[in-house]
């Protein structure tokens, strides 16, 4: 009898474990990571000649529901063609009857990761502009993301910024092919980042206004790097400014309807406190309209200053 | 606002504060008045050459150049029918060119309008 090394039998496992690529123009490079519906491999594109991510089912056994819901999944992207969304490039079904899907292998890091490599605010709070754009093409093709979160978004080595996972994203109009969302009362997402709507599973009644509570609930993480909770901003990170709690707690609203509107007016809002202009969401004093004039204006405040200090300085030299 | 109306402001406005500073030197305290008129009208002369200069051009760098030497010229002029105090006047003279220079390249609409249709 002959034995089996335990390095042997650990790469036999693997192998076994690992989706079988031979009927596909695709070959199997390694394992990026493990959701709760399927896998995403780092795979190479023997035709084309590049690496390409592939997302798989988890079992071969599943429903057709479960099957209809990856393919479904594709679709969506397919059909958001935005700089800010990760493009899809081919859908498929492995030989076990595992259906997969193809997309750009997004090179960087997610945004929890890279905001713990980041500390400037700023160059956050650009990045969360541009996921706000990206939802808010989403959102203007019908489409209702339910998923947002740091670890759903990564951040390219070119500084890209690309919204992945739309798994359990909800279709409006235009979309009724494709529309086989979950019965009411299904809760989806992610619970720290969902919206108190979303959280009591009336999935009927969501709308844009849900992911404008879930993108608070990442600027939330954004300024604090803690999880959102129930402390304010502030309280958690006492450099955030009055401004960007306020743009942070409006979007997070637990009314609907004190939300912002849309994606883009939270945007707006982002860029307007980046820019030292005012926002929507915060009224300031007059003392607060001064120095934020005076730190936009720097500059000139000092060559005024410097002027009026040499004059005087003139004025009493000559009077003496 | 356009960039001439920034300027003519600006400088209208620091030639007052300008003139006002002559409260300070008893000798010429009477007639702070006519200073501060005199004052004004340098500004807004200044202001007006400096504002049109950066509806032309959109420099910073020659704006500011540009804001200098008007607002030195304009001084010395200020000073030689003084007879005197050359560099009490033309050094804040300079200053004030270079403030409206870099306030007027920075602020205010440039009119392309009328070039683009030109243009057409």
């Amino acid at each position: 009898m002959k034995w089996i090394s335990d390095d042997k039998l650990d790469r036999l496992r693997t192998l076994v474990a690992n989706p079988d690529f031979s009927s596909t123009k695709y070959t199997f490079v390694k394992e990026l990571a493990r959701g709760g519906m399927g896998t995403v491999y780092l795979a190479e594109d023997t035709e084309l000649d590049r690496h390409v991510a592939i997302k798989v089912l988890n079992t071969p056994d599943v429903t057709e529901d479960l099957r209809d819901r990856m393919v479904r999944e594709a679709q969506i992207i397919a059909r958001l063609e935005h700089p800010g969304i990760v493009p899809v490039h081919d859908v498929g079904v492995l030989p076990d009857g595992r259906v997969f899907y193809a997309m750009k292998y997004v090179r960087g890091s997610r945004l929890d990761e890279y905001a713990a490599e980041n500390s400037s605010i700023r160059d956050r709070l650009r990045k969360f502009q541009a996921v706000c754009d990206a939802v808010a093409f989403a959102h203007a093709h019908g489409v209702i993301h339910r998923d947002l979160k740091p670890q759903n978004i990564m951040i390219g080595s070119f500084g890209e910024v690309l919204v992945l996972d739309w798994g359990v994203a909800k279709l409006g109009r235009g979309f009724s092919r494709m529309n086989t969302d979950w019965p009411a009362g299904t809760i989806v997402g992610t619970r720290d980042y969902m919206s108190p709507e979303q959280a009591r599973g009336e999935i009927d009644q969501l709308d844009e206004r849900a992911d404008i509570y879930s993108l608070g609930a990442v600027l939330y993480f954004l300024l604090t790097n803690k999880l959102p909770g129930e402390a304010r901003p502030r309280s958690v990170n006492a450099a955030v400014s009055k401004t960007a709690e306020a743009i942070c707690l409006k979007a997070m609203a637990r009314s609907a309807g004190e939300r912002y509107s849309s994606a883009l007016e939270l945007s707006a809002d982002i860029g307007h406190w980046l820019d030292a202009e005012p926002v929507s969401a915060y009224r300031e004093s007059a003392f607060e309209k001064v120095s934020r004039w005076t730190g936009k204006n720097r500059f000139l405040v000092l060559l005024v200053l410097a002027y009026l200090v040499m004059r005087i300085f003139f004025a009493f030299t000559a009077g003496r | 606002m356009s960039k001439p109306l920034i300027g003519v402001i600006l400088g209208a406005a620091l030639g007052v504060i300008d003139g006002l500073t002559a409260w300070f030197t008893p000798a010429v305290r009477n007639e702070i008045g006519g200073i501060v008129i005199g004052s004004t009208l340098k500004g807004i002369i200044a202001g007006v050459a400096i504002g049109f200069f950066a509806k032309k051009f959109q420099s910073l760098p020659a704006g500011i150049l540009f804001g200098v030497l008007v607002g030195g010229f304009l001084a010395f002029l200020v000073a030689f029918m003084q007879g005197g105090y050359y560099f009490q006047i033309i050094l804040p003279g300079t200053l004030v060119g270079l403030i409206v220079g870099f306030a007027t390249q920075k602020y205010g609409s440039a009119d392309y309008t009328e070039r683009s249709a030109k243009s057409a």
